[in-house]
């Protein structure tokens, strides 16, 4: 018999080898099938409402027709107080792990800290965003309030990916720098921020998509069920007013308000669900980009 | 002639280097911040009138009743334990699954479109999620298993699976990336197959990273708020399969804490609940965390 020819048992362990690699691609496909149908079916039930004049109309008649513009206006005010807030915190935090903390406890308790920051649930936010920003520090329900408590929540967001980007610069980079005579913060001024300033980007872009989709932390810190503004201007909210906001404006209608017509429902879902898909998208692309372009 | 650099760009590369000191420990701040500030609603009452014993083990909520207000949460706790347990028994093979298809058998060019299409699904909102759990599945759980309600164990089990997946299968396929290329080439050299390969080597030397990313979707999934809320119905009991529906300790306060008084005892009792989430979701993180410095230390010893 030849050496290396097929035995009966080789050929049964290929078999189940084959077997297995179909189970494993089944259960892939069993995970990504549902987003695709869900997406599908909300698209076609929301089709009848979706339009631009949706985005752009106030909810009419007790929000059982109309548009979504209050609560989408809310949604961009919270998101960019949010961003305002966290990018530069969660950038220096970045900066201050990577550049700056040696390997000793204090930088290891601030990485648990980080981690545990990204895993206390959003509630626990709210509740911490209840009582530090609205009843002790004093702002009252607003979307002040609401979006420190958003910029609290989404800030490891920003510290985990500007920390990835500032450790792809490679170390040459900076020893150059400082052989040349420059401080250790005109390095990271001049040298390490120009080349990760994409990377931080792509940390921005993913917390937009996160403090878009949350709801309970702004529950109880500024969102309201209605609030009347005008429509199409875009400076209708003050800081210190409370506002709507699309996920919060979801959760209302499909369960507060009795009588809605299931259009608009799905429609507000698609919109949020739409806004947050294509921001990622964004990041996604901007990242396989960056990555292409990479020259070291 | 020395080149000498004015005062003033030396006072503001003090001030900078101080504010990035600061914010690099803000993170400390922030988790104490949230413990302290939850912690600061809920002493009067933890402090006064809390009976422990009463509130872990008494199936008994009756915030609001008139006469006898009575705090016990054990059937929360089992909702969210009920809940938590089935999501991670539909979640935890998928991801294994998923993850080993993804780092050892597909291609290269399958292997980027699946990552971004997993990243899509841990991109979608909490509250749509919800919102997909009582307009989609609600109807079709009570046309399958002629349920009298489709808001239940069932139908959130299966919501937050498809919502702690992502998580677990990108630690996973970290994991299993992080195994090096020797291993597997050391096995294939054997003439194992790629099966016998995964399961006797990689599976066992990827374990930490495994087991952390489990960690990870079980405290996604008992902090998960919006979509348990609109899932798994409103009912405080112990359940008894997964049909009955159920309350999660944060659905409880997502749900309460808007028609409770400032200050009131009720009030108080929802931010000890917030406390007691606090706690679990740290504790699992502590031992994630744990868990997958652990992994580094074998790598380093190596």
């Amino acid at each position: 018999m030849h050496p290396f020819q097929e035995t009966i048992h080789s050929k049964s362990r290929q078999r189940k080898e084959t077997y297995i690699k179909g189970l494993f691609c089944c259960m892939t496909i069993a995970i990504i099938i549902p987003l695709i149908l869900i997406i599908g079916y909300m698209l076609h039930e929301a089709s009848p409402v979706l339009s631009a004049d949706f985005l752009l109309k106030a909810p009419e008649r007790g929000m059982k027709a109309g548009g979504i513009w209050p609560a989408l206006l809310g949604t961009i005010y919270l998101v960019m107080m949010s961003l305002i807030v966290a990018a530069p915190i969660g950038v220096m935090a970045a900066i201050y792990l990577n550049e700056y903390a040696g390997d000793n406890w204090l930088t290891r308790t601030v990485n648990l800290a980080v981690i545990n920051l990204a895993g206390v649930p959003s509630i626990v936010h709210a509740l911490f965003g209840l009582g530090a920003f609205v009843l002790f520090a004093g702002m009252g329900k607003s979307i002040l309030a609401a979006s420190l408590t958003l910029a609290v929540m989404t800030l490891p967001v920003i510290i985990t990916s500007t920390k990835e980007s500032l450790a792809a610069v490679p170390m040459a980079f900076r020893e150059a720098c400082w052989n040349v005579g420059a401080t250790k913060w005109q390095t990271i001024r001049r040298v390490v921020i120009p080349n990760s300033i994409s990377g931080m980007l792509t940390g921005f872009i993913l917390e937009v998509s996160r403090a878009a989709g949350e709801t309970a932390p702004i529950m109880f810190t500024g969102a309201v069920f209605y609030k009347a503004v005008e429509e199409g201007n875009l400076f209708a909210y003050n800081l210190t007013d409370q506002c709507m906001a699309l996920s919060m404006h979801l959760f209302t209608i499909s369960t507060q308000v009795p009588g809605v017509p299931e259009a608009i429902p799905f429609a507000t879902a698609i919109v949020l669900l739409g806004t947050v898909l294509v921001i990622n998208a964004f990041s996604i692309a901007f990242r396989i980009y960056l990555r292409s372009r990479k020259r070291w | 002639m020395q080149y000498q650099r004015g005062r003033w760009s030396r006072v503001i590369e003090f001030l900078i280097e101080w504010l990035i000191r600061i914010s690099g420990i803000s993170a400390i701040l922030f988790v104490f911040g949230i413990f302290f500030f939850v912690f600061k609603e809920g002493a009067g009452f933890l402090v006064t009138k809390w009976k422990p014993i009463e509130f872990f083990t008494s199936v008994e909520w009756y915030p609001t009743s008139l006469s006898n207000k009575r705090y016990g949460i054990l059937a929360i706790i089992a909702g969210s334990a009920s809940v938590t347990l089935l999501a991670m028994m539909i979640a935890i093979p998928f991801s294994l699954g998923a993850a080993v298809f993804i780092s050892e058998f597909c291609a290269p060019k399958l292997k980027e479109v699946l990552k971004v299409l997993i990243e899509f699904l841990a991109a979608i909102p909490s509250v749509v999620w919800g919102f997909i759990g009582l307009m989609i599945m609600n109807p079709l759980i009570i046309k399958i298993f002629n349920a009298p309600i489709g808001l239940n164990v069932l139908n959130g089990g299966i919501i937050l699976a498809l919502m702690s997946i992502p998580i677990i299968v990108s630690i996973s396929e970290d994991a299993l990336k992080a195994v090096p290329d020797s291993y597997r080439e050391a096995a294939i050299a054997l003439g194992v197959t790629k099966w016998q390969m995964i399961y006797r080597v990689l599976i066992p030397a990827a374990k930490n990273g495994l087991l952390a990313g489990g960690l990870l979707g079980v405290g996604r999934s008992i902090g998960e708020t919006m979509a348990v809320l609109l899932a798994t119905g409103h009912a405080v009991q112990i359940p008894n399969g997964p049909l009955d529906s159920v309350r999660t300790l944060t659905a409880t306060i997502a749900a309460e804490l808007g028609e409770t008084e400032q200050g009131a005892d009720h009030w108080q009792v929802l931010f000890i609940i917030g406390i007691f989430l606090f706690s679990i979701t740290f504790v699992i993180n502590l031992i994630a965390y744990l868990v997958v410095k652990g992994i580094r230390i074998q790598a380093g010893d190596s």
